[in-house]
Formats: structure tokens, C-alpha cells, sequence
């Protein structure tokens, strides 16, 4: 699901209001990592040295904070999200064998791409539905009460 | 100013209340041990080997971010804090490649010295070894992280000091890793060759691309004419690698060295330095004269010139076109001087002798050629001349002074001041001045250059036209000065940029300096000394009376920016992207 040029030039324009209101606060940082992140889905370098020149903060702490909290990517997140949860219940319920299946059918690891942009792997911990363990989200869909055998139907829906 | 009182194992020091503890310390003649601390660049707290005992205090304390208080009592030195620090090295040495015989740094290592020190003789915490590549791509610099102990010196330097940013630190915990973005090499970062990274290190993580092997080969080639020249810098420097105090001048040595090594020509790069005063000097009148992009901004340093190309390519019009003196002086040897000796161009080997590693970039630049073949063939750094050196056996200390070969050799003092910060505006000065009023300056010293104050500013009259000009010396202090002379708050006629904080003498290729000495002196200043004393030990010390100099513009070149001039001495500049994206 590529963005258009527009859509695209949209997003940078917020982001840039965001900075120009923000730049001037203390710590503004990390507030304006999380913007950049929650409009494009990661921080490409392009955006890292579009804030570095705005912040006037070296990219490569830009990409030291980036790496340092969980919550940034530094790749681009597929068109559907898998979270397969290894929280205690899920994961004494078998979660791992799901999500080993998962990386198979999809020939990803954890917190990576499928080439074609489509799905993305990511690390997870408890979805607060443990009665359905294991479960597994793809965007906003939930399965619950899984079997390995079971995900190959269900990636086939999307 | 506040002070404080507050005993140190016992004694009773005073001193200004802004103090830390190591600091305090020092005042008591006690060094805390440190490895991660570096006077006025890094002070973090991170390395845990400047712990102290405070009493009252809940846990030991890092001294070198610890402030000082009234009546406070520290101990420095007892049975629970070196038993602390000899674990903290025990951990670092866990995570190390502890190839001690074969790495740059041994003899000269701070974490070795420390381990020594600390009687650590064993290894008890090996364990898992963190991830670590070594990056050799780029032509200056090589980035070994098997050796890195995270203290994060380099990232200080590099970023804090020189405001670059091309490494840094990213990950957390045991992953934690130095360097560029997305595991990049330097060679496509921003890095601009300094090597203020390879000063600040205290281990073997940062050094040199060694060039020396390129060198033996040439000089082993019987169908090579090896020359060779040392810029202005090398002989305040050198010195300091056989032992012989900072700031000692060993002209003469380094040369009897250099003819003993084998080199068949010893030329001097401060001729070229002289030689760059005629062309800068009369290239700045003209752009006065004419209109020419002004502030004109001096290109003898290559870390300066590739930083200009990436961050501030706006101003790539207002660098002098003058080759930087090592590559005139190249291009200088490969025409005239293969004339004069009739030796056939492509068989003669230029070596620079240089206190820098961006020359060693500077050098492959392709536009830095005549006729297809590259000014300068190798650059070699003090230290790799200095392992030269000691290699070959040369009692260096007990040598007898010699001097430079004819027809490349003489300078003047002008000359040799390039190497300390504003040395390149007094030198140019100094010949402008007379040029233009036509009278003698009698007073040659223009003491409102010198020093290692970051930006500096004068104002010379020339028979009534004022000229406003500003020195600048790392490239921190660069950004600063052009960003102010950008914003229209400042103008300027002339400015020197030197890419290393003082300049030349200070230059990442110059000996290292442990972070201990380096807390007494201030080296810059200590190194330039070096070269004033030159200077004012010469009888001439204006660029323009070196008679090699006005030869070689009789019998050769004409004169200063002549066509002749332009083809072999000048050069031009790219904007350079900060990343290159691959």
C-alpha cells in the first residue's frame, strides 16, 4: 500500500507544523520522534535528517534514541500487523508454535517486512483477551483459541 | 569566586565551588583514576573507575560528575574502592578484544596502563562478547569495536566538540554499540576524516589507515624517486613519540630521520606554505578588487573543506581555489622539480609527512591530479612516521640537525605558523600588507590571531581600507562563526577555518595525549609554541622573501595565479551529500 506524492508531502507538512510548535520546548525530541512515527509507521533517514536539520540534533542520536526505545521502527510496518501474544497464557498455550508458523508461512522473522509490503511481524506481549490464548491480532482482527494449523487459513484472508 | 572546604584522604583543599571531586583532587596532587572522563569533551560518569567514598553518602560515587561540597569528606584510595575498580576493569575486559601485542595502542593504551596499575591479572567474568565489526572502508579512519569499551569519547568528540555527528551510540544495554547509522560505514557517513575521534580514544578502537606498507614499497622500488615533505605541524610534534617534552621543536632531527629512512628528496611543506601566501594572498586582492565572493575562506584543511561540501555547501563559492600547500607542493614536484631533475613524472613517489588523517582523503581526490597523476601518492600520519622511525632503529633523540634539500626547501616563518590556528591569517597578513601599502611591517606578529580562543577577530587597515577578518578552529566553532556570518551579524573581508580545535598542531594525526596530562595542560597551546619560537627565530618571516619561492615563480610559474599557476595549484569543490544512500 504505497502512498501517493500527495499523501506523502501531506504527512511531512504535519510533521513540520508539529516541530515549529514544538521545537522550542525542552526534550522536544523524542515528542517529535513519536509524531514522525505515528505518521509514516517508521523512521526512515529521510525523516531522521529532516528533524536533525529542524532540531539541530545530529542524526545519529536521533537513530541512538531510535534504537534505544522499543516503541520506534526503523522499517517500514507491512499493510496488516500480525501480533502473535507470548504472554504467560498464550505462551503456555502454545503461542510459540503459532508464531513459529506464522514466521514459516510468511518466511519473516520477528519485527521484519514480507518484501511485497504486505504483513509484518511484530513482538508481543499480553492483549488482555488471555481466556482466548493463544491469541493472535492482524491489524484490528482478533484470533483466539489457536492451533498452528489454523493460520494458514487465516493469513489466506488477506 | 565561592570556594569550598573539603578534605581528601585527610588533606585539606580549597577550591571554587563549581568543582568536581576529581577535580578537588587534583588541587590535593591525587589522580582518581578515569577512562571515560576527557577534560572539557566528555564528562559523564559512565566507566565507574573515578569512583570515590564520600562519607555519607549511600553508595561510592563517580568523582568526575560528583560537584564538591563544603566540609565534605572523601576517600580516594582504600581496600573497598580498588577492590570496586579492579572489578569494574575485570567487566570491561570481559567485553574486550584483548589482543594487546598486536593493537595500535599498546604502550599507549589507558585501559592497559589501568589494568597494570589495578595488578588485574586475570580474566574471571569472560563471558558472551558483544556483536562488533571493524570498519576499514574509509581512506582515513578504521573503526575496530572488538576494542571499544563504550566509553563514548569519540561520540563526544565528534559530535559535541565538532558538531558533525557522524557516529554515535545506538542499541541499549549489552547490544550497545559505537558508530554510524544503520551499521554504516564512515567512508558514507558525514564523518569528515578528522580523526579528533582517534585523539579522544583511550584504546585501540580508533586508529589510522595505515599507509606504511604503500611507503616500504616505494621506497624498496628501485624505479621509484621517493620525496617526501612534512608539513609545518609534524615538527612540533613528533617529538613527543621518542619521549621529549610537548611542545619541543625537532626540525632538524626530522629531517636526518627522513634522508635516513631512505627518502631520496626531503622537501618542506611550509615551502608550499609560503607558496600558498602568494597565490591566497593575491587570489583575496583580486576578489577585493574585482568583486569576488567575499568572505574569502582559506581550503588548507581537508576536514574543513569536506565539512564546507556537506553542511554549509552555500558557501563553496567563498573557498579559496588554492590546492592546500601539501598538494601544491606535490603537483610543484611532479612538473617543475621532474624538469629540473629530468626524472620522468610518472616514476617519482610523493609522500606527505602530515598531523592529520583527512589529508589521507584529501589526497584520492581525483580533482587533486595534473595530467592523471595524483599530487601526493601516500599520506602518512606523525605516528606512522614515528613507528617508521623507531622501526629503522633510528636513535631519534641523539640525531644530528639537518636541512632541507634545495630547490623545495627553505621557508620562512610565515611558513611554518600555518600549523597553529590563525597562522594561516598572519601569514597571509603579513604579505598582503606589504603588497598592498607597499611599506615594511615591522611589527610581523598579529597577536589578535593568535591563541586558542575558539573564533577570533581583527581588523587590519591597509592604507585606509579596513580589513575585517575572523579565525575559526574546529568545526564547531566554524558552524558558529558562519551561521552568525549567514544571519548578516557579522561581515567579514577574510576568514580562516582550521577543521581541528587549534588547528593543525592538534590534528588527528598528531601523537596521543592521555586523558590525565591532557587534565594540566592545554595542548594546543603548548604545541603552537613550537612553531611561534620558529618563527621568531628566523630571519625572514614573510612569504614573499623566500627566494625559492620567487625562483620557482621566475623560472616556472610566472607569476601568482597565472595561467600556469591556475593548472597546477588551484582546484574546485562539490557539494557532498551528508549520507550516501546505497
Amino acid at each position: 500500500m504505497a502512498l501517493t506524492k500527495e499523501q506523502i508531502a501531506a504527512k511531512y507538512a504535519e510533521l513540520e507544523a508539529y516541530i515549529s510548535e514544538n521545537k522550542d520546548m525542552d526534550g522536544a525530541l523524542i515528542p517529535v520522534m513519536q509524531k514522525a512515527q505515528e505518521l509514516f509507521g517508521y523512521l526512515s533517514l529521510e525523516t531522521m535528517e529532516l528533524i536533525s536539520e529542524r532540531l539541530d540534533v545530529p542524526v545519529s542520536e536521533i537513530y541512538g534514541v531510535a534504537t534505544f526505545y522499543a516503541l520506534f521502527s526503523l522499517t517500514p510496518k507491512g499493510e496488516y500487523v500480525i501480533s502473535v501474544c507470548t504472554g504467560t497464557a498464550c505462551y503456555v498455550k502454545g503461542a510459540q508454535l503459532v508464531l513459529d508458523e506464522v514466521k514459516k508461512q510468511l518466511g519473516i522473522g520477528s519485527g521484519e517486512t514480507t518484501p511485497d509490503g504486505k504483513f509484518s511481524i511484530q513482538d508481543t506481549r499480553c492483549l488482555g483477551c488471555c481466556g482466548l490464548a493463544p491469541v493472535m491480532m492482524i491489524n484490528n482482527d482478533v484470533y483466539g483459541r489457536l492451533e498452528p494449523a489454523d493460520v494458514k487459513d487465516i493469513l489466506a484472508k488477506y | 569566586m565561592n570556594t569550598v572546604k573539603l578534605t581528601i584522604d585527610g588533606i585539606q583543599v580549597e577550591v571554587p565551588a563549581n568543582y568536581t571531586i576529581l577535580e578537588a583532587a587534583r588541587e590535593a596532587n591525587i589522580n582518581i583514576p578515569t577512562l571515560c572522563y576527557l577534560k572539557d569533551v566528555n564528562q559523564i560518569g559512565a566507566c565507574r573507575l573515578c569512583l570515590v567514598e564520600i562519607k555519607g553518602a549511600r553508595a561510592l560515587q563517580a568523582s568526575c560528575v560528583s560537584p564538591v561540597g563544603e566540609g565534605m569528606e572523601v576517600w580516594t584510595n582504600n581496600e573497598k574502592l580498588r577492590k570496586a575498580r579492579k572489578i569494574n576493569l575485570e567487566l570491561i575486559l570481559s567485553n574486550h578484544n584483548r589482543e594487546c601485542t598486536s593493537c595500535v595502542r599498546s604502550g599507549n593504551c589507558e585501559l592497559q596502563q589501568l589494568c597494570k596499575e589495578y595488578g588485574v591479572d586475570q580474566y574471571p567474568f569472560d563471558g558472551n562478547k558483544s556483536e562488533a565489526t571493524i570498519d576499514e572502508i574509509s581512506p582515513s579512519i578504521v573503526r575496530d569495536n572488538t576494542k571499544c569499551i563504550s566509553c563514548r569519547r569519540c561520540v563526544a568528540a565528534c559530535n559535541s566538540v565538532q558538531k558533525i555527528g557522524a557516529i554515535g551510540v545506538a542499541k541499549r544495554g549489552f547490544n550497545t554499540t559505537v558508530g554510524c547509522i544503520f551499521g554504516m560505514s564512515l567512508a558514507d557517513s558525514p564523518c569528515i576524516n578528522c580523526g579528533q575521534c582517534i585523539l579522544a580514544c583511550p584504546v585501540g578502537a580508533l586508529h589510522e589507515k595505515d599507509s606504511t606498507a604503500d611507503v616500504y614499497a616505494a621506497l624498496n622500488d628501485p624505479t621509484k624517486h621517493v620525496v617526501v615533505q612534512p608539513a609545518p605541524a609534524v615538527r612540533a610534534t613528533l617529538g613527543e613519540e621518542f619521549g621529549m617534552e610537548i611542545g619541543t621543536s625537532v626540525t632538524g632531527k626530522l629531517v636526518s630521520a627522513l634522508r635516513r629512512l631512505g627518502f631520496d628528496k626531503v622537501f618542506d611543506t611550509d615551502f608550499a606554505a609560503d607558496l600558498t601566501i602568494m597565490e591566497e594572498g593575491t587570489e583575496l586582492l583580486g576578489r577585493l578588487k574585482n568583486g569576488g565572493a567575499l568572505p574569502m575562506i582559506t581550503s588548507c584543511s581537508p576536514g574543513w573543506i569536506k565539512y564546507c561540501e556537506e553542511f554549509y555547501p552555500e558557501f563553496i563559492p567563498n573557498l579559496s581555489s588554492c590546492k592546500s600547500p601539501h598538494e601544491m607542493l606535490g603537483a610543484i614536484i611532479k612538473s617543475y622539480y621532474a624538469e629540473k631533475a629530468g626524472i620522468d613524472p610518472k616514476d617519482i613517489y610523493v609522500v606527505s609527512i602530515m598531523p592529520c588523517t583527512a589529508k589521507k582523503f584529501e589526497a584520492g581526490r581525483e580533482e587533486l591530479s595534473v595530467n592523471g597523476l595524483q599530487d601526493v601518492d601516500a599520506v602518512l600520519t606523525v605516528r606512522e612516521l614515528a613507528s617508521m622511525i623507531k622501526n629503522a632503529g633510528i636513535d631519534f633523540k641523539r640525531l644530528p640537525d639537518a636541512d632541507f634539500d634545495s630547490v623545495l626547501g627553505e621557508s620562512t616563518g610565515a611558513g611554518v605558523i600555518f600549523g597553529a590556528t590563525g597562522g594561516v591569517m598572519e601569514a597571509a597578513l603579513r604579505t598582503v600588507y606589504e603588497v598592498v601599502t607597499g611599506n615594511t611591517l615591522e611589527n610581523v606578529e598579529f597577536a589578535a590571531v593568535r591563541g586558542t580562543d575558539g573564533i577570533k577577530e581583527a581588523e587590519v587597515d591597509l592604507n585606509g581600507t579596513k580589513v575585517r577578518v575572523a579565525v575559526a578552529h574546529g568545526t564547531g566553532n566554524a558552524k558558529e562563526l558562519l551561521d552568525m556570518v549567514k544571519r548578516g551579524e557579522k561581515d567579514y573581508q577574510f576568514i580562516e577555518i582550521m577543521g581541528c580545535p587549534g588547528g593543525c598542531v592538534t590534528g588527528g594525526g598528531t601523537p596521543i595525549v592521555d586523558a590525565t596530562t591532557l587534565s594540566y595542560i592545554d595542548l594546543k597551546a603548548e604545541r603552537a609554541k613550537a612553531l611561534y619560537s620558529e618563527d621568531a627565530g628566523k630571519a625572514k618571516r614573510k612569504s614573499h622573501e623566500n627566494e625559492e619561492v620567487k625562483t620557482l615563480y621566475k623560472e616556472f610559474l610566472g607569476e601568482p595565479n597565472s595561467h600556469k599557476a591556475h593548472d597546477l595549484l588551484h582546484t574546485h569543490y562539490i557539494p557532498r551529500p551528508k549520507y550516501i544512500k546505497k
